[in-house]
């Protein structure tokens, strides 16, 4: 079934357009990229799908309900997680804080049980941290758990911003430059671990990338982003074999 | 002129006044914050010192009106300076907040310093000779015409620096961006020395026209005229000079309208009730833009 | 050898027992103190305002610490609690029948400035930093005066003849009640979800954090706890009036938590102590009373020069030492640190063998 759905979205900042009559339909389960080059448009897509931006046109559609106009909390708890391009860890944090943090909407006490050390309290702060430390493992992070987030290696900032946004316990996730700064072993890790969170957790998968290698090799389907128009859509062939990307992107040749 | 517009414009004219006043003070408050993103705390404290500065002129050296004038604009300036050097610039990199704190100590030592020599208040001998004209039912006085044509150069010449002159210019430069100015030879430590300079002085000339207009000055009167000042900044925008004028004459006239409608005692009261209210509608102020914070 | 008598303290300090046995032999002290008069009434009197500077500290600490907001409003919650908790008393309850009833009194000023609280929490959803620093001192101004207007309770020259009812264990009792509801409030999701704004506001809506409902839990919990502390203040003081609670009064406060350290609990009882004790310390009358066994030829020449002006002097060196104290740690004594004791024993251990702020490395072995 179709999870998403944007239609003719458009969106201006003043007299700049950063997106026009921009389209997309995402089907429950898969996992697809948008790419293109750096100002295309493509992180604004993102805020846009996540109310941080509110688009000037157009329609955005979550299971059939409107996104436009909602408020990012509103959104976030309709199930949809993010990354970040510029990652937002909570930098002065423990890395377990970082995920526990997340756990906010699914924890079931109220502040009046918080406060008193009531009833559910104590349950649902041992569950919290049991499914913290879960995901942390998949992340191979567990070791680092009261680690401050700021210290850790840049590869590892980045999958703890993944492991973060799952605890929200999506069903839509979007990675923005997921596999950013990391070294070519680090990426075949990170497709792995994507293509197995994708699994595990049922999720249906939007990602902006530039690395091809991870976006040619997990991507079902690619749209590519040019002025915040859509050159091209389509699966990984399509997309490499296409003149027009080939040259405003690609560079010209044919990509490995 | 019927009586009440006798009474009205006379209300006009100690707004004026006032709003002068306060101008001077959100000056400093507005050009500190443009540049350096900082609430400068310790700016009441600034105007207050200032007053006290004239006073001891006034008092000690017996000088004439425009020398007390010029020596404590001077004096200010360089106590705006000595702070900025030994109190703000080693916190630059800092949490935001602990230059905040350092501020309202610096400002806490100001007042504390000063009621260690002056613990009442004390009366600022007359610096003028005030002449009263009638005309038609409105008494204008000179003192008023004096602080409010003085203070109205002041922010005259000051807008002229900042869009004219190249330490303006700099000025400018740096409060829209810190990074990449140094990149192009400003000196961006001898900038932000000159702007506290310029706005302590334009506390001391405030200290000045207070003393002018309301004889008796106090070590803690820095506490609350600076709040004020500080909020008409933000009201009018801060970061602009406009606006921090535009702000003061509002609060000027605001406070004003109060006492001659209310009792005197609802003033605060009614001033701050309208200020919150306004900075909730439109916290960016008057003139100032909304931040736009990149995701 | 040091290693494993250093481990041992580390077990004791660890055991189940050892908080609960200091805040019971605590509180039978402050009793005896009180009842048996074991310490003249000025020491006493010292010591309840360090508690009740606690509260203060603590509550602020919350918000501004915690939360990273910059909240001016503090001094008007602690009137609003003194305010109506002194009314009640005096008026509404007959808390000479009965001192329960003074208990009552002081949870219903503490509720009421809880109301407040969620007042000035709503400028917060659309303003941060020193824009909510403007909106909180508005609030200050307006409640301090809209006290000074209304004459049914007092005007400008305020409430007197308060029944005083604050004694030192109860101080005791409060304190260490608020100082454990706030502990709680912090290891909670609620509390992470204030740190989480405090770092990233715009990340922790995307991360499910309900910001709006976090904030006004906070700013609420922040006044309901200063509301006491301005109800214990009233019964105290026996006078309060709307100047005592003023922008002053809140620098005041401000200079106890920054100087403690932001976002620590033990911080602001550092902070507060530090602050009342150098305060009181700082007097005449008390260095000569402390110095006076030195040999007059010394004694006489310090006292004309020093001691005698000490009451001018300290309120001068203090916001040096303050502004000394912010230029080699800027977040204070104990900023973002805290003591274990305070920490849960659950987020002790959740955090595992790697470093923690604030502890060392013998979690390593104390975790399992």
């Amino acid at each position: 079934m179709t999870l998403l759905t944007a239609t003719k979205v458009r969106h201006c900042f003043g007299g700049l357009c950063a997106l026009a009559d921009f389209n997309l339909e995402l089907h429950q389960g898969e996992l697809m990229g948008i790419i293109g080059p750096n100002g295309a448009g493509k992180t604004t897509v993102f805020n846009l799908i996540t109310g941080v931006y509110r688009a000037t046109e157009g329609s955005i559609r979550y299971r059939g309900a409107e996104l436009v106009g909602l408020t990012p909390h509103q959104i976030t708890a309709r199930r949809i997680a993010r990354t970040f391009q510029n990652i937002r860890l909570f930098r002065d944090l423990s890395v377990l804080d970082n995920v526990r943090i997340a756990h906010y909407s699914q924890t079931r006490y109220s502040p009046l049980e918080a406060l008193l050390h009531l009833g559910r309290y104590r349950r649902e702060e041992q569950r919290i941290i049991d499914d913290s430390r879960g995901l942390l493992a998949i992340f191979k992070l567990e070791h680092l758990a009261g680690e401050t987030a700021r210290n850790l290696p840049y590869g590892s900032q980045r999958r703890l911003e993944i492991a973060r946004a799952l605890a929200i316990g999506p069903e839509l996730l979007l990675l923005d430059e997921p596999a950013a700064g990391m070294n070519p072993a680090e990426i075949d890790q990170l497709m792995e671990l994507i293509c197995g969170i994708r699994r595990q957790f049922e999720l249906t998968i939007l990602l902006i990338e530039h690395q091809m290698k991870l976006v040619m090799g997990i991507c079902e389907r690619i749209k590519v982003l040019d002025f915040g128009e859509t050159l091209a859509e389509g699966s990984p062939e399509v997309i490499q074999n296409d003149p027009w990307v080939m040259e405003a992107y690609l560079g010209g040749g044919a990509v490995g | 002129m019927t009586q009440s517009g006798v009474y009205w414009l006379q209300q006009i004219l100690n707004a004026l006044q006032l709003g002068s006043i306060y101008a001077l003070i959100a000056l400093g408050y507005s050009m500190v914050y443009g540049i350096l993103t900082m609430i400068n705390f310790a700016h009441g404290d600034v105007f207050m010192v200032g007053a006290f500065i004239c006073f001891l002129a006034a008092t000690l050296l017996k000088l004439p009106f425009v020398l007390t004038l010029l020596i404590t604009m001077t004096a200010s300036a360089g106590l705006g300076v000595l702070i900025e050097r030994l109190a703000y610039k080693p916190l630059r990199n800092a949490p935001h907040v602990s230059a905040i704190i350092t501020a309202l100590g610096v400002g806490l030592f100001l007042e504390n310093l000063t009621l260690a020599f002056y613990p009442y208040p004390q009366h600022v001998p007359p610096l003028l000779h005030n002449v009263t004209w009638q005309l038609g039912g409105v008494a204008l006085s000179s003192l008023q015409l004096i602080v409010i044509s003085l203070s109205l150069t002041l922010m005259l010449v000051l807008d002229y620096v900042v869009r004219r002159t190249p330490v303006g210019v700099a000025m400018r430069a740096i409060s829209w961006d810190k990074t990449s100015v140094p990149l192009m030879g400003v000196p961006v430590n001898l900038i932000i020395s000159i702007t506290f300079a310029i706005g302590a002085g334009l506390a001391g000339a405030a200290g000045t026209m207070y003393s002018l207009a309301y004889p008796v000055i106090d070590p803690y009167m820095g506490i609350m005229v600076g709040w004020k000042a500080f909020i008409a900044a933000v009201v009018g925008g801060i970061g602009t000079i406009r606006g921090a004028v535009i702000g003061a004459f509002i609060l000027g006239g605001v406070e004003i309208m109060v006492v001659a409608l209310l009792p005197s005692t609802y003033r605060d009261l009614v001033v701050f009730s309208l200020l919150l209210t306004l900075i909730v509608i439109r916290p960016h102020g008057i003139l100032g833009s909304p931040r736009v914070q990149k995701v | 050898m040091i290693a494993a008598l250093k481990q041992q303290w580390q077990r004791a300090l660890d055991a189940r027992w050892l908080v609960p046995c200091l805040l019971v032999s605590g509180l039978v002290l402050a009793f005896a103190i009180a009842h048996f008069g074991l310490l003249n009434n000025y020491v006493q009197l010292v010591l309840i305002y360090v508690g009740i500077n606690i509260i203060l500290a603590t509550s602020l600490n919350l918000v501004n610490g915690y939360m990273g907001e910059f909240s001016l409003a503090h001094a008007g919650f602690m009137a609003v609690g003194a305010y109506s908790s002194a009314l009640l008393s005096m008026k509404v309850l007959p808390v000479a029948a009965h001192p329960a009833l003074f208990h009552l009194a002081v949870l219903a000023g503490g509720l009421v400035t809880a109301l407040l609280g969620l007042l000035v929490a709503l400028p917060s959803f659309k303003v941060r930093g020193d824009y909510l620093a403007i909106v909180t001192l508005a609030f200050l101004m307006i409640v301090k005066s809209a006290l000074e207007n209304i004459d049914a309770i007092g005007g400008p020259r305020g409430i007197s003849g308060i029944p005083r009812l604050t004694t030192l264990p109860w101080v005791f009792c409060w304190t260490v009640a608020l100082l454990w509801l706030i502990r709680n409030f912090v290891y909670s999701c609620y509390g992470r979800g204030v740190l989480a704004i405090r770092e990233d506001e715009i990340a922790s809506d995307l991360m499910s954090v309900n910001t709006r409902r976090v904030k006004v839990l906070a700013f609420m919990l922040s006044a309901f706890c200063a509301g006491i502390a301005g109800a214990l203040f009233a019964h105290l003081l026996q006078f309060i009036s709307p100047r005592v609670f003023d922008v002053v009064k809140t620098t005041e406060i401000l200079i106890m938590v920054y100087l403690g350290g932001i976002a620590s609990i033990g911080g602001s009882i550092l902070g507060a102590a530090l602050y009342t004790l150098l305060l009181e310390l700082l007097r005449p009358s008390t260095v000569a009373g402390l110095l006076s066994w030195l040999p007059a030829v010394v004694f006489d020449p310090l006292n004309d020069y020093f001691i005698r002006h000490l009451g001018v002097l300290r309120m001068i060196i203090m916001p040096l030492a303050l502004v000394l104290v912010m230029l080699f740690w800027p977040r204070g004594i104990l900023g973002l640190r805290e003591f274990r004791g305070f920490i849960p024993r659950r987020d002790r251990r959740a955090h595992g063998a790697t470093r923690l702020k604030g502890t060392d490395a013998h979690d390593a072995a104390d975790s399992h």
